[in-house]
This record gives C-alpha cells, structure tokens and sequence, in this order.
C-alpha cells in the first residue's frame, strides 16, 4: 500500500511537462503536502496541478481569498507540521511580503514560488521578467536573510523545488524559486527519479522534554529545532521581537540585536553549503557571462559561439540567487578582463556583480518585454570587450 | 430618492453608447453586456474605476478601449478603496466651486474574484465611510480571466480547473457566498440584484444605484460561455433560467428593506412558476458530472441550497 502511495506522490520516469508543472511535481515529491493559493498569471498552472494532486497524495489543496491569506495559511500549515508552499506572480508577491517578515521572523519553513512577470504593478502579465529578485532580497522591512533559486529549465523547476524545500527546512527560513515566465511556461523533458533517489531533508526536531524547551534557542548551526503544533510542546510564536523562549521583548536593545544577528547569521555563515554556481567553460576565460534563469540560457549558447571564433569565455550560472555567490564571482571578476551580465530587468543582480567585481568592467545588458535576449546580442557584447 | 427614472426602449436604443463594441470579449460574453446596460444608466458625467479581470482586460487591448468615459484600471484588491479617492477629491473640489457639473457619479467595476474574495476588505471599508458611489459586481462566479479558477462566488458542484470533479471532489465542495445579503447588513442605502435577461429591471436599478445618496451594490449574475461551458448563444437564456429556478433571485433591498423584483415576485405568488434546478444546470458544461450515477446526490443538495436561500429571502421580503 505505501508504494502506491509513494509512486502518486513521485511520478517516477521521464515527462513531457511544463515548468509550473514539474514544480508542482517536485513539492510533491519532496513531502509537500499543503498548498494555499490565488489564481495569477503565469503561476496558475502550479495551484491548477496542486488542486488536482493533492488530493491524491492526502493532501490539501486550498484557494484563499488572496496572496496574504496564502501566504498566512502556508505558515499555520507549516507549524502544524506540514510541508507548505504557495506560488504567485509580481503583483501577489508584493501582497505576501509582510507575512514573510512574520515567516522569517518566526522561522517558519516554507516554500514560495514567484513565475516573474513583467512589471511593475499589473505589468505585462503574460511575459517574463527578472524584475523581482530585488524584491525578494529585500521587499519585507527590516534586516534578514533568504535564500532564493533560480531555475533556467523545466528540469530545474523540478530539482530546485525539491531544493528549495529542503533548504528551508534546514534553515527554518522562507525560501524563494525565482523563475521567470518562459521557465515557467516552457515545455521540456523531465526526468522524475525513483521517490528513494530523492533526497528529502526534514526539520530538525526537539529532542529534549517539553519542560526545558525554548523555541528560539539555536543549536550551533544557528538554527532552534522546531516542534509542531500539538506534539506536546507548548510555545510562543510571534512577530514581535522575542527572546529564546518566544517571550515578547519589545523594550530590550540587547535581545533585538542578537535575534536579529542570529536570522542573518544563520544563512551568511552557511552561505557555502547554500550557493549553488553552475561554472562553464571557465577554466581559461578571458571574459565571461554571469546570468541566471532564462538569460543563462542564451549566454551559454553565445559563449559557445564566442569559443568556436576564438574568444575564451566562459559562464557562471547563478543557480542561487540569494544569497549571493560573493566568492565564486570574485574569483571569476579576478581571473577576466570584462564580465558581461544580461538581465531580464533594468539592472538588478549587475548591482550585486558591480559591488564584487570591483575594479573589473561589468557590461550590463538589459531586456524588458516578451523575448529573451538574443544569443547574437550577448556574443556581440563578447566580442566587443 | 428621486422619482423612478422612467423611460422607453427607443429611448435607451438612441442613447449614445458609451461601452462601445469592438472589445475583445469572448462570443457570449455576458459581463461585456452587462457593462453596455450599466453604462446606458448613466444620468451625466461619470468616471469609472476598474478592477482586474476579464473586463478591465478585454475593453482596453491596445490601440483600442471600449471606454467613452474617463476610466482608471486599479490593482485586483482595492477598487472600492481607489472609487472612495475619487469621490472624495470630487466633494472637496465641489465645495471649492472647482467642479463645472452639478454631479459627476463614480462606478467601481468588479468581477467576482475582485468582490466576494480579494476585494471584499476595501468594500466594506467604502461602504463603512459611506461614499457615494455606485458599486457594481458582474458574476460570472470564477476566476475567468486566469482560465477559470473557483471563487467565492462559484456555486457548490461546479467544476472549475481549481475544484475539478474528480474521483475525490464533485466540484466546488463549498456553497457561493452570499455576497448581496453581506452587503446589506453593511445597513448601506441600496443594494440590489439584476439579471441582463430583465434589462428594463438592470437599468432601473443602476440608475437607482447611482441616484442614492451614499454607496450602492448591484450584483449582476453574468454568465461566461467559456468558464460556464455553455452554448454562447444562450447567455441571455441562461441568466433568465437563474432566475427562473430561484437560483439568482431578483431584489433590491433600500435602507435594508428587502423587496422581491417583478421577475422573482412572480414566483413568489406562484410557486408552481419556479423551475427545477436540473433545467438550470444541464445548459452547463461545468455542471456536467453531476447527471452521472456518482454525484447525482449534489443535485438535490444543491435544490436544497436554492430552496433555503430562496424561503429566507421570502421570508426578508414578508412574503413567506
């Protein structure tokens, strides 16, 4: 009976999906098992997969009323124990960005998809955009830390989610797939591996009696182990500033500074075993692409153009975007004589790339609208460092 | 209230449209002949305010717009809070003497994903502080606009991509919201239901709507060929049969009174008038999976609903 219901879960053997599809299919694989969501284009077909399978794996799907009610029953579900998500676009997104201060400050795992469209506001609703991996860095108040992925292929929607999942259950922190609208609505070969092929990390658990638990009390690594609702341990969660026992402590400087600390501490200092680079045709480069998602795709076609007429560049793909893979750029800004950094926005992440590489020239190529950019473009930007 | 308006059909025909044809709606498309008929109520000036949906998108693709008056398209959640802004700046600059018309009327335009679920909180806040604005809903009980996702307003049993009929749910397992009785117990001046099948009644009520002092809703039942899976010839028919089978009564409720409408009155005095549920259903594809052995069992729920709905409402009307 348990097989059955692990081969529902983790439709094993090779697809012909869409990328909002398989990343249903890897939350799914993964343990995902609530879904809360609010129809936006282009993210729509991910709650449409959730409505249909979730019910077969028992699990839950539900439509609120908007994004922060999603986003707000991801966190109760979470803290009852169960694997959440939510997926949205630009316009949700903004509307999620206060409970995501309360998810990061009560470090709640979840997992919140946004298929980047067009904007701002209502934007270009059917096109793709990198406009928001600002906003998901920064857009709720106050100091933190997240992590965010940026898939550029369908098979990453499934691998990331899967990522993104077990990387927020590690760290106890709300973790982004930033995708963009083609990723998300392209069609691609999958291949979904045997449900024991996945790697599936779950929350650390509590391991003392109820009489001497504190919520926010971390372990080395930064991060509280974290008990569910019900288990028997009773506990405060809250957004107010708090102290180890989740008590409110909205008149302590001390106890503000080393929460605070701790939420960003907690993914700087694990900043290695986060970041994710993809590194290509580096070895010997004398100048080379940094992008992420859809524009990484056309960069690795020009770089391979670039070499067959006798320039040596190179790719580093961003497959985390946050936080940020200092380092690894830093090591490539020193190596070349130019980065080039193309983007689906008016320059976001080259801010980011700027501040690393410093002395270095990063040439900045921005695209806004419905197509990428051109592979020809980025090879003719190559060619002319 | 000012004398009801009254005119002919001649009249209403030679009026200058001001919701031109030439939008890209779907064929069927009722929501785009609601929007002709409210517009055919306006009594002078008049400046709508859009929500998100199939409506703000479909009446302005570019290079076109199906608008003759000044219209703004607002976020998915707030057009009752944008329509308060603009009624309010239009009182302060009335009470300056900076205004050339004696009125300029406000209409805040929503489908119901904009209205009974993300939009709900800046409706209440509106009709809390009272601005005078004409509010109006057009239901075409999904989210049609993202292809077709349920909403509060959809009926229970109906398939939609995010309640699909299934093995494991029939449809929407949860009943529509009734968003008009919410209304009226905001103890707002009016509120009313309409149907584009009772046209004469439709404009009535929006010119009433935007006559009152004060805020007004109208829901207007707007089937969507598309999302409904029905024929698109038989919008009009279809929201006739919704009223006919007590499933959208007609009324209007002015300072919480309730009173049953001409087409739903009928019924009240003549019971054996009202239709089965099933004629109102089978004309849709969404429905579908009910007339199989498995879910047959919604159908009388759903009589059930209909028929509860129907005696409270009686019962509000003081003709139980």
């Amino acid at each position: 009976m348990k097989i059955e219901l692990e081969s529902k879960a983790v439709l094993s053997g090779q697809h012909f999906l869409n990328g909002d599809v398989a990343c249903a299919e890897g939350a799914l694989a993964v343990g995902c098992r609530f879904f809360a969501g609010y129809p936006i284009t282009p993210a729509t077909e991910i709650a449409e997969r959730m409505a249909r399978r979730l019910p077969q794996v028992d699990g839950v799907y539900m439509q609120m009323e908007d994004e922060i009610g999603s986003i707000a029953a991801v966190l109760g579900a979470s803290y009852a124990g169960v694997k959440s998500m939510t997926a949205t676009s630009g316009p949700g997104f903004s509307l999620m960005l206060e409970n995501i201060g309360l998810a990061i400050m009560t470090e709640t795992p979840c997992v919140v998809v946004n298929i980047m469209r067009g904007g701002p506001s209502t934007g270009q609703p059917t096109m793709p955009g990198q406009q928001d991996v600002m906003q998901a860095r920064w857009g709720s108040h106050g100091d933190y830390e997240i992590i965010a992925l940026a898939p550029s292929s369908v098979q990453e929607m499934f691998d990331l989610t899967i990522e993104a999942f077990n990387l927020s259950e590690t760290y106890r922190v709300p973790t982004f797939v930033l995708a963009d609208e083609i990723v998300g609505h392209m069609w691609e070969r999958v291949n979904i591996p045997s449900a024991k092929a996945i790697q599936v990390v779950n929350r650390k658990k509590p391991e003392n009696p109820p009489s001497e638990y504190a919520p926010f009390k971390p372990d080395e690594d930064l991060v509280p182990p974290m008990a569910s609702f019900g288990e028997g341990y009773r506990f405060h969660a809250t957004g107010l500033t708090h102290d180890e026992n989740g008590r409110p402590r909205t008149d302590s400087a001390e106890v503000q500074q080393r929460l605070v600390q701790r939420l960003c501490e907690k993914i700087r200092r694990n900043a290695d075993k986060i970041v994710k680079v993809e590194r290509i045709l580096l070895e010997d480069a004398e100048v080379a692409v940094v992008a992420y998602g859809i524009a990484s795709r056309a960069a690795l076609s020009a770089v391979r153009k670039a070499r067959a007429q006798g320039i040596k560049a190179g790719l580093l793909r961003l497959v985390t975007v946050w936080p940020f893979p200092d380092k690894q750029i830093e090591k490539i800004a020193q190596k070349v004589k130019a980065l080039v950094v193309p983007e689906m926005n008016y320059g976001q992440i080259v801010r980011e790339v700027r501040r690393v590489a410093k002395e270095t020239p990063v040439v900045f190529m921005s695209k806004l609208g419905e197509e990428p950019h051109k592979p020809a473009e980025i090879l003719d930007a190559l060619r002319r460092l | 209230m000012a004398l009801e308006w009254k005119f002919t059909a001649k009249e209403i025909a030679e009026k200058p449209e001001l919701f031109m044809s030439g939008h890209r709606a779907c064929a069927g498309c009722a929501p785009a002949t609601v929007h002709r008929l409210i517009l055919k109520a306006v009594r002078g000036p008049t400046i709508a305010t859009n929500s998100t949906g199939c409506m703000e998108v479909t009446s302005t693709i570019y290079p076109f717009t199906a608008w003759k008056i000044p219209w703004i398209h607002t976020a998915f959640e707030n057009v009752a809070a944008n329509a308060s802004g603009i009624e309010a700046a239009l009182k302060i600059l009335k009470r300056k003497g900076k205004l050339k018309h004696e009125h300029v009327d406000v209409i805040a335009l929503a489908g119901d994903g904009g209205t009974f679920d993300i939009g709900i909180q800046a409706l209440s806040g509106a009709v809390e502080r009272g601005h005078d604005f004409l509010y109006v809903l057009y239901d075409n009980e999904a989210y049609m606009n993202t292809g077709i996702q349920r909403s509060g307003g959809t009926p229970l049993g109906a398939w939609t991509t995010t309640s699909p009929a299934g093995k494991k749910i029939p449809g929407k397992p949860q009943l529509k919201k009734p968003i008009a009785n919410i209304m009226v117990a905001h103890e707002m001046p009016y509120v009313a239901t309409a149907s584009p099948a009772y046209w004469i009644d439709l404009l009535k009520k929006a010119r009433k709507g935007l006559e009152v002092e004060g805020p007004a809703f109208l829901h207007v039942i707007a089937p969507c060929p598309r999302g409904w899976r029905s024929d698109p010839s038989k919008s009009i028919e279809i929201s006739r049969l919704a009223v006919e089978t007590c499933v959208f009564p007609l009324w209007e409720a002015i300072d919480g009174e309730y009173n049953l409408s001409a087409p739903s009155k009928v019924i009240a005095l003549r019971p054996e008038r009202k239709k089965a549920m099933e004629e109102y259903l089978k004309t849709q594809g969404r429905f579908r999976h009910l007339f199989t052995p498995e879910f047959k069992h919604i159908i009388g729920k759903i009589q059930e609903v209909v028929d509860r709905r129907w005696q409270r409402l009686l019962k509000k009307c003081g003709m139980a």
